[in-house]
């Protein structure tokens, strides 16, 4: 219907879009993984390919990194929420091992006959509270006494390591290994018929996955089809501002925090309670971290963090093959990390995108007046007839170089 | 009570240097306006560096073990500087968000010191053969009272840390130059009005930060810790020193206080389970003890932040 329409709009140059500047710092952040590889003598190329062989190459190994992605999906996907709001979660370890300890102690104490699908209900909203609690404490203390959210998330995550340290082996310790907490059976886990199926019977791919994928579509809604998720991004974008059009800033922070938090617990209960489904004392999960860079190489969008969550889910489940050729494993963990700080620093991409964008742009726009011989603007003719005016103007130009 | 102050105080120092240097290292960049939070990774990023040094050194025949140290804290103040280039970089000249750039720069920190550990021994662990050994200072240790609570059994890294707080001090409140770094985290168009170059200031605050981070990081090696741990790494000080840092209200008189207390509550979570005093509470309360002093301490004193106006604020 808007073929042939000639556009009033002056035209401008392209912008980069947030997917080429994240896809830019991953691949800047691959090479300097190469550096890495060539620094301590061994083949870049065999160290990528058995890095994805090791995530990719078979069913088992699918299942293993959707296993693995789950976490990482759960936590990028919280640390998104909060950060549209303003707030930098960097509690979510700390939010995983509440919803964790409180999902295994639940796993082990409740009575056994309690039907499976409310089990799951049970469990899944305990996870929900423990951690949105977890969160809600920063929230307030930044709401109500301007602590720092990033200082206090790092005590709670480390008060949360100590309640576990506490509570592991006061009600959930494997008697023959003394630092872990007994398995849950698998029926008290989110594993699943549906993923055996898929992925064989030791696979560690559980319905984790599916609440992940249904709390993105949430996160979505929520954030831009509510009152809610349009007051937090008003809070986040200008507080002041927020707080003039009548939005209650504080209580938007602590909400917005409780929500985080609550998503981090959740990736604690897949995490304990269907990936790895024992606790160990004395070990902070680093997905609460992962989260964060997963979150920004998605852009902090809901869908971002699904597609960055499985990116780094292969990164992660493939470093173990690594190991096999002389490469240590803690590899993929520097590239991601070095992901990151291109990512945090992605004006410098931005820029360059921009200013290569620009610069073809002033070539089309020269080539263009060339062929109309100045007598009409890029603007007044349909995209068809510029494309070939553009072609007229650059064989124009080629032949005006030749003859000189 | 004497016995246990004689035990606790000295510990207490210990821990309390290298969280001085740390929030130390923070004011220097939050007063030029750079919001640092990786002081973790900078402080983990020099306790490797002077442990992969020290180690190196140590086992070539002959050569002085207390040279080696000396070394080893040089390098670690480098190898850190060099990390906090990376975020004066991003934050300074690209302007990016200060607080995702320091994260990238922990976990960065964190990666790569497990990477090259991993590298140079295989485990991941590197211990060295001989820390710093403690002995009593002459002529000081003899007074009575603060003689053996301050002056003996102390390590010379101590004195050093002492050194270089008092000189930030004078540095940042008697001269000209520290009245312009703290300008520059005021308000920055008002110093460059004045002709100075904020940018530079800036970067000098930085790298200063990550100087003394380093510093910091290499007085855990080789005093109390002697080993460096792939797996529990510096347990979240840095982040401790950048709560002391909010705690002290960015003053370096404020930050000498709230390690102290820090430091206290340190000593008392890791010693903790050796004192009779202390032998009825379980491990994970003490464990917990400095993080929940933490969190009340902020509480009571957040409120009014004295915080540089324009920290975080790109220039």
């Amino acid at each position: 219907m808007n073929k042939g329409k000639v556009i009033n709009k002056p035209l401008e140059a392209r912008k980069a879009s947030p997917l080429l500047v994240s896809v830019s710092a991953v691949i800047l952040g691959m090479l300097a993984g190469c550096i890495l590889i060539l620094v301590i003598g061994k083949n870049p190329i065999t160290g990528y390919s058995k890095l994805f062989m090791g995530a990719l190459s078979n069913k088992r190994k699918i299942g293993a990194t959707i296993g693995l992605s789950t976490q990482l999906i759960f936590a990028g996907l919280s640390f998104s929420f909060a950060y549209k709001t303003g707030l930098f979660n960097i509690g979510g370890s700390g939010q995983m091992l509440v919803g964790g300890i409180t999902c295994s102690l639940l796993a082990h104490m409740l009575p056994a006959g309690i039907p499976r699908p409310i089990y799951l209900v049970i469990i899944i909203l305990a996870a929900i509270l423990a951690g949105g609690l977890w969160g809600f404490i920063s929230g307030f203390l930044k709401a109500k006494f301007n602590v720092h959210e990033v200082v206090s998330c790092i005590m709670l995550n480390w008060i949360a390591y100590w309640i576990c340290y506490d509570f592991i082996p006061r009600f959930i310790i494997d008697p023959s290994i003394a630092v872990k907490s007994a398995p849950i059976a698998n029926e008290r886990t989110l594993r699943s018929g549906i993923f055996t199926a898929l992925f064989g019977k030791t696979t560690t791919a559980n319905l984790g996955f599916l609440l992940a994928i249904a709390a993105v579509v949430l996160i979505w809604f929520i954030l831009n089809k509510t009152t809610l998720g349009f007051n937090l991004k008003a809070v986040g974008a200008n507080r002041y501002c927020a707080e003039y059009a009548g939005i209650k800033v504080t209580k938007s922070i602590i909400i917005s925090m409780a929500i985080s938090g609550a998503l981090c617990g959740l990736a604690g209960l897949s995490f304990y309670c269907g990936y790895s489904n024992i606790m160990e004392m004395g070990k902070m999960p680093s997905e609460g971290f992962d989260g964060i860079a997963v979150s920004l190489l998605g852009n902090a969008t809901p869908v971002g963090s699904l597609v960055a969550g499985l990116f780094f889910g292969v990164l992660k489940n493939g470093k173990l093959s690594l190991a096999a050729i002389g490469i240590p494993t803690e590899l993929a963990d520097t590239i991601i990390a070095i992901i990151i700080y291109f990512a945090a620093t992605n004006v410098l991409f931005r820029n360059f995108w921009d200013g290569l964008f620009k610069k073809s742009f002033e070539r089309q726009e020269e080539y263009f007046s060339l062929a109309v011989k100045g007598e009409k603007t890029m603007d007044q003719v349909t995209p068809e007839e510029r494309k070939a005016l553009i072609k007229q103007g650059k064989e124009l130009a080629k032949a005006k170089k030749e003859v000189k | 009570m004497w016995e246990l102050l004689i035990i606790i105080v000295p510990s207490a120092i210990a821990y309390t240097m290298p969280l001085l240097m740390g929030a130390l290292g923070g004011l220097y960049s939050e007063r030029s306006g750079v919001t640092n939070l990786c002081i973790e990774g900078l402080m983990l990023f020099g306790c490797f560096a002077s442990a992969a040094t020290i180690v190196k050194l140590q086992a070539i025949p002959g050569f002085s073990y207390n040279l080696a140290i000396v070394i080893g804290i040089v390098v670690a103040m480098l190898a850190s500087t060099l990390l906090a280039a990376l975020h004066a970089f991003a934050s300074i000249n690209l302007k990016a968000d200060q607080t995702i750039s320091g994260t990238a720069i922990n976990m960065l920190s964190t990666a790569l010191s497990l990477f090259l550990a991993q590298t140079i021994t295989g485990s991941g662990n590197i211990t060295v053969v001989r820390a710093v050994i403690r002995s009593d200072v002459p002529l000081l240790s003899k007074i009575p009272v603060i003689g053996p609570l301050f002056f003996s059994e102390s390590y010379w890294t101590t004195w050093i840390c002492i050194a270089v707080w008092i000189s930030s001090y004078f540095l940042l409140y008697k001269t000209s130059f520290g009245l312009r770094l703290r300008a520059c985290g005021e308000h920055p168009s008002a110093v460059a009005s004045a002709g100075v170059n904020v940018h530079k200031m800036r970067y000098i605050g930085v790298l200063t930060s990550g100087f003394l981070s380093g510093l910091g990081g290499a007085c855990i090696l080789v005093t109390y810790a002697g080993e460096y741990n792939a797996g529990a790494g510096i347990n979240g000080l840095g982040f401790l020193a950048i709560a002391a840092l909010i705690f002290g209200q960015w003053k370096p008189l404020g930050i000498l206080g709230s390690t102290a207390f820090f430091g206290l509550c340190m000593t008392i979570a890791n010693i903790g389970r050796i004192l009779p005093a202390f032998s009825g509470i379980p491990m994970a309360v003490l464990g917990a003890f400095p993080y929940v002093a933490t969190l009340i301490a902020l509480v009571f004193s957040s409120k009014k932040s004295a915080a540089p106006l324009a920290s975080g604020q790109p220039f």
